[in-house]
């Protein structure tokens, strides 16, 4: 005795084609615009970015009488007010761990590849569309901050216009720079996976191990601390004095650090490919 | 259609799945039973390409997971984890979803409404109780409006007007010709909701069967009897084959004869019966047996397939 067998085969037409990048990188919008810390990590960006730099520039304009002719004449007004971009490339660099360990957390990660099982491309939309706000943000963010302090910086004080020497490519570097930040540290998360792993690895790299170089003996700090991200980001605030000693010139130094992130993301895209979800 | 063929699947030392293989054939609803920790999951995850294989293969309609062009419009899948970001409506995860298989937007809502989840649709979801998540958890298997389906332990957490609920959708997504997979470890559940069981035991196939067949089959069923007459209510057992056992109450505990037999055969020998009661626990009692015994099939690779055979209908 065995119950009836249903005859019916459940079929119906599906279109043609498969699901593409760019469905993906839709839902991948969905996603990062429909969860509130997306907002407070862009916004707090935005917020540190520009305040800071509004201090630091009010700061030096109030002491600016006080301040040595040397100094004055070594001074940098287009770095000064990036100051705080380079302090809110922490933030950004949380949100891009987040956006990745957050799938693994909360285990969106199944839903996702149960929709898209090609894991690569899964990244790829990721990184597309993280990337690009990121990068936007950034840019803007360098840009606000520039235009604030250069206005704080009132006379008797020196400030710095887009056509100052140097300065655009200040402001354009910087954004660019944080934006990468963003996105090497997403590539970060996809191979580390747990937010608070992904996120101490990211400080250690930005802040701690260049710190810890500074114990050994010059030579050898010389010849390694060019390779981190914190001294090839330095690069880009000194327009009026020539790149900082051992570090790589700016633009060859955005160059490595997109070839770090490159090589995150691939050896990321590995490890999403064997791993079980 | 799911066609699983020697799937094994190992963590670390543990052996989770071992060369599983089964076949689910759409029009039914199949059940998929085993203990705690036997590997039910494991192998839905495998199915869905969440989990990889070390060795054997698992299909879907014919393809590798990997290979669908549309997934979710082939396959739903309600995984045992909660699966959904907390600070996220449950609208805009089904969106999300949606928007990867180009599903239309007013779908979203559609499968929102069959769940009974419209009202809440906005609100995050790391504010739904257990029943809601589960409630969303189907929604999003359900989106793609998918011939196969897969549900493991859908009814976790649900109360019993969602256990209904659960039940009726599975038999009702049977009978419109799709591919039911659900797993859970109460046979006396899949006994309600099943046509057939796939019933594993420590990552192994111990058999594949209808349910109908398995009660039959099961040489524990019992009927519990009472009379006036025992003495000769036993020797009439006896004499057809049936084996008898009083309890302490009384009453006699029969097996290898059914109540029909057993009230037919009383009237026959003009035999009073006061109670004549088969025993439902007895099904649980068979899965239990079966699955205990599952150490038994270790020497012998080939009494999967065998059994498989045996059991098709
Ligand atoms: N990610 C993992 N890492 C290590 N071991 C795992 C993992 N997932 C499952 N296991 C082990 O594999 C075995 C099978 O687990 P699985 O969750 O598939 O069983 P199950 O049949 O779903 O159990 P339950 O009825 O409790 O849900 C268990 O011993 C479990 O501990
Ligand atoms: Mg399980």
């Amino acid at each position: 005795m065995t119950s009836t067998p249903a005859t019916l085969n459940y079929e119906k037409p599906t279109p043609g084609g498969r699901y593409s990048l760019w469905d993906l990188m839709r839902s991948e919008w969905l996603k990062l615009s429909s969860v509130r810390s997306t907002f407070w990590t862009l916004g707090l960006t935005v917020i540190i970015g520009l305040g800071v730099s509004a201090i630091a520039s009010s700061v030096t304009r109030s002491h600016w009488s006080s301040q040595s002719a040397s100094s004055r004449a070594s001074f940098d007004p287009t770095s000064l007010s990036l100051t705080g971009v380079f302090v809110a490339q922490l933030i950004i660099g949380v949100l891009g761990v987040m956006v990745m360990s957050g799938e693994y957390g909360t285990g969106t990660i199944r839903a996702t590849l149960s929709a898209a099982p090609r894991r690569p491309l899964v990244l790829l939309a990721k990184v597309a569309v993280f990337g690009a706000v990121a990068l936007v943000v950034a840019l803007v963010t360098s840009f606000l901050a520039f235009f604030i302090g250069q206005t704080l910086l009132s006379a008797p004080a020196v400030h710095a216009t887009l056509s100052t020497p140097g300065a655009l490519r200040e402001v354009v570097g910087t954004g660019l720079f944080i934006g990468l930040i963003g996105i090497f540290s997403l590539g970060l998360a996809t191979i580390i996976r747990h937010t608070a792993g992904a996120i101490s690895t990211f400080v250690a790299i930005l802040l701690v191990v260049p710190n810890i170089l500074r114990a050994f003996p010059n030579s050898v700090f010389n010849d390694a601390i060019r390779y981190f991200p914190s001294r090839i980001g330095a690069a880009f605030l000194s327009s009026n004095q020539g790149p900082p000693r051992n570090a790589f010139s700016p633009w060859i130094g955005l160059l490595v650090m997109a070839a770090y992130t490159v090589a995150l993301l691939i050896l990321g895209a590995m490890v999403m490919v064997r791993r079980d979800a | 259609m799911i066609e699983a063929k020697g799937l094994t699947k190992r963590f670390g030392d543990k052996l989770a799945v071992d060369q599983l293989s089964f076949e689910v054939r759409p029009g039914f609803v199949t059940g998929f039973l085993g203990p705690n920790g036997s590997g039910k999951s494991t192998t839905m995850r495998m199915i869905m390409g969440l989990d990889y294989a070390n060795a054997g293969d698992a299909r879907v309609n014919g393809h590798h997971y990997h290979d669908l062009r549309w997934p979710l419009r082939e396959v739903g899948a309600l995984l045992e984890a909660r699966a959904i970001h907390p600070g996220r409506s449950a609208r805009k995860h089904l969106l999300m979803m949606a928007a990867a298989n180009r599903i239309a937007r007013r779908r979203v809502d559609e499968v929102l409404d069959v769940v009974g989840l419209t009202d809440v649709a906005n609100q995050r979801v790391g504010k739904f109780s257990l029943g809601m998540g589960q409630r969303l958890g189907i929604a999003a298997a359900l989106l793609g409006d998918p011939g196969v389906l897969l549900f493991d332990e859908p009814i976790n957490g649900l109360d019993p007007d969602g256990i209904r609920w659960v039940r009726l959708l599975l038999k009702s997504l049977a009978q419109e010709g799709r591919t039911v997979f659900v797993s859970s470890h109460l046979m006396s559940e899949m006994a309600l909701t099943a046509d057939e069981v796939v019933i594993i035991g420590k990552g192994r196939l111990i058999v594949q069967i209808a349910i109908d067949e398995l009660l039959a089959q099961s040489s524990r069923r019992s009927v519990r009897v009472s009379s006036p007459d025992l003495a000769s209510l036993r020797s009439a057992l006896d004499g057809v084959g049936a084996t008898t056992s009083v309890e302490d109450d009384g009453s006699l505990t029969v097996r290898g004869k059914d109540h029909r037999e057993i009230g037919t055969l009383a009237a026959q020998r003009s035999i009073v019966l006061y109670e004549l009661t088969p025993q439902s626990e007895s099904l649980e009692e068979a899965f239990m047996d079966l699955t205990e015994s599952s150490v038994e099939y270790t020497g012998s690779p080939s009494a999967s397939p065998q059994q498989l055979k045996e059991t098709e209908r």
